[in-house]
């Protein structure tokens, strides 16, 4: 088989066809968004809602309604918890997000295993691009166009504050409204992603391309959207990894993903580049 | 002069919840008076900047600023790690006028370069903030407070840990700032530099002295501003004395 067969062959399926939609959708507003969450350092709280929803998932799930309602849902229960939980200043947010979480994340599994449940927790934990129905593409479609206005408008604030957040105050933004905006926008990105990657996986998503450009990244609209380009790149290729190689599709999503964070992590030609014109810089600055 | 003051405080008190940090606050500063707070670490003079921004709600009193001022924080909370260029920081002083949504236009990236420009670091544009010395972090830091093009600029101990270089930018920068009638309240511990100043603030806790430097700067003010951390040189009673501050930093 050569390199265009190997290439064309699973564009001939719809359901492959359909999955690259998705994960192209999903990955160009997630990897953009994914510098804005380590930036704001805001991966755990991530992985907090996309653990958190699994209930919500299981319902809609059980229910017949479309998972992206699930999802929406169970991550404003998610987040609604974890804040409430997290004013107990004798238990330490950290602490209070974990245990309300995790209990969760337990009731979701409770849920999903009950005798009268149909067999899907495996596809909610671990997702399932070739399952994705056109609902999921048109919620994708929307969370694309939506967050891209959004990330566009925020772009300014988003800057000054994950910059220096009192001099962002003083500049007269408000830090815990920017801060919001942007925990609200990830909510829904998790809620919506967690179709294709699940609960357990799509943190990958909202994390891993950013770590891989941050190197690259000359500065936000850069490294957004290198991100973005990353993210869909890697995410294809995990499809045709999971095609060619029958592996599961999220699972290669997902780990095609954290490669490329770890490649571009530990490659070392950008820094250097980085370091010669830091050097520059600093000469001419002397 | 009928002119309302730029920046007024009367009755004042200042905290942090249990005693007050800072009380007995009342000064005024006319449009283009460069006013020095003056006082010892702890005295309060980032509480009372604080509270000229309305990040601190008074405990009593009141203060007023005639519009948004512009700030120069002291210690410098920036992210080092976050990729912006030093023209990326001086744009961001004009997000003032409150319009965030949209993309910064002609005229602002004209103010931002011609900031840069002041603090001696046009060529340093495109630089990353977080490759650049100290100093001139702080200068960058300024060229984003210039942007804003404030009436009023609150400058937190902007000479605390810069370069000599950089300490002579900025005052010149201070001179240019009073000569276009900009309302200027300038922090330190350091006595001498006070004298330059229209009027001196002291404050050790609690409000000790307000008014000229030639008025006020004396051996009792600067004794009860002080306490034991101060080294009167010579002079005595109201006439101008040479004082050294021999005081521990903080941090
Ligand atoms: N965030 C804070 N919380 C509690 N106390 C504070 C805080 N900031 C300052 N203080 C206290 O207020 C007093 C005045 O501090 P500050 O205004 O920083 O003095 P200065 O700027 O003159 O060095 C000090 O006793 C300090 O410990
Ligand atoms: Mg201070």
């Amino acid at each position: 088989m050569d390199l265009t067969d190997l290439i064309l062959d699973p564009l001939r399926s719809g359901i492959w066809r359909r999955a690259a939609a998705e994960v192209v959708l999903l990955g160009g507003i997630c990897g953009a968004l994914s510098f804005w969450v380590t930036s704001f350092r805001l991966s755990y709280p991530a992985e907090s809602l996309a653990h958190g929803l699994l209930p919500g998932l299981v319902l809609a799930a059980l229910a017949g309604i479309p998972l992206v309602l699930g999802g929406l849902g169970g991550v404003a229960l998610a987040a609604g918890c974890v804040a409430l939980a997290s004013r107990d200043p004798r238990i330490g947010a950290d602490s209070a997000t974990a245990v309300v979480v995790t209990g969760m994340f337990g009731l979701g599994a409770l849920l999903a295993l009950s005798p009268d449940a149909p067999p899907r927790l495996e596809e909610l934990l671990f997702g399932d691009p070739l399952g994705i129905t056109h609902t999921d593409l048109i919620s994708a479609l929307a969370l694309a166009v939506v967050g891209a206005g959004a990330l566009a408008a925020l772009h300014r604030p988003l800057c000054a504050v994950a910059f220096d957040a009192p001099g962002a105050g003083a500049l007269g933004l408000r830090p815990g409204g920017v801060r919001l905006a942007l925990f609200m926008l990830l909510a829904v990105a998790v809620a919506v992603a967690v179709q294709g990657l699940g609960s357990l996986l799509v943190l990958a998503v909202l994390v891993a391309p950013a770590v891989a450009v941050r190197r690259a990244a000359t500065n936000p609209g850069v490294a957004m959207l290198s991100g973005a380009a990353l993210a869909a790149v890697a995410g294809l290729a995990g499809l045709y990894a999971s095609h060619h190689l029958g592996s599961a599709a999220g699972a290669s999503v997902a780990l095609a993903l954290c490669l490329a964070a770890v490649a571009g992590s530990v490659l070392p030609w950008r820094l250097r580049r980085g370091e010669a014109r830091a050097r520059r810089g600093r000469r001419a600055a002397a | 002069m009928t002119r309302a003051p730029a920046v007024e405080a009367h009755g004042l008190a200042l905290g942090y919840g249990g005693e007050p940090a800072l009380e007995g606050v009342d000064f005024e500063a006319a449009p283009g008076a460069a006013l020095c707070v003056l006082g010892p670490n702890g005295g309060g003079k980032t509480t009372l900047f604080r509270a000229l921004l309305g990040e601190l709600q008074p405990l009593a009193g009141r203060v007023r600023v005639a519009g948004r001022p512009a700030y120069l924080a002291q210690t410098e909370r920036t992210r080092l790690d976050f990729p912006v260029s030093a023209l990326d920081v001086a744009l961001m002083g004009s997000l003032a006028d409150g319009r965030w949504w949209r993309p910064p236009g002609r005229s602002q990236r004209h103010a931002a370069l011609a900031a840069l420009g002041r603090v001696g670091l046009e060529g340093q544009a495109s630089v990353r903030f977080g490759e650049l010395s100290g100093g001139q972090r702080q200068r960058v830091l300024l060229a984003r407070a210039l942007t804003q093009d404030a009436a009023v600029l609150l400058l937190d101990e902007p000479f605390a840990g810069v370069d000599p270089a950089s300490a002579e930018r900025i005052t010149a920068v201070f001179t240019e700032l009073r000569a276009e009638g900009r309302t200027l309240l300038v922090s330190t511990h350091d006595v001498e530099s006070a004298r330059l100043f229209d009027l001196v603030l002291c404050l050790n806790r609690r409000q000790v002295a307000f008014g000229t430097p030639a008025q006020r700067l004396g051996r009792e003010v600067l004794e009860t501003t002080y306490g034991s951390d101060i080294v009167v040189l010579e002079g005595s009673g109201d006439t101008a004395v040479r004082a050294i501050t021999v005081q521990h930093h903080e941090h």
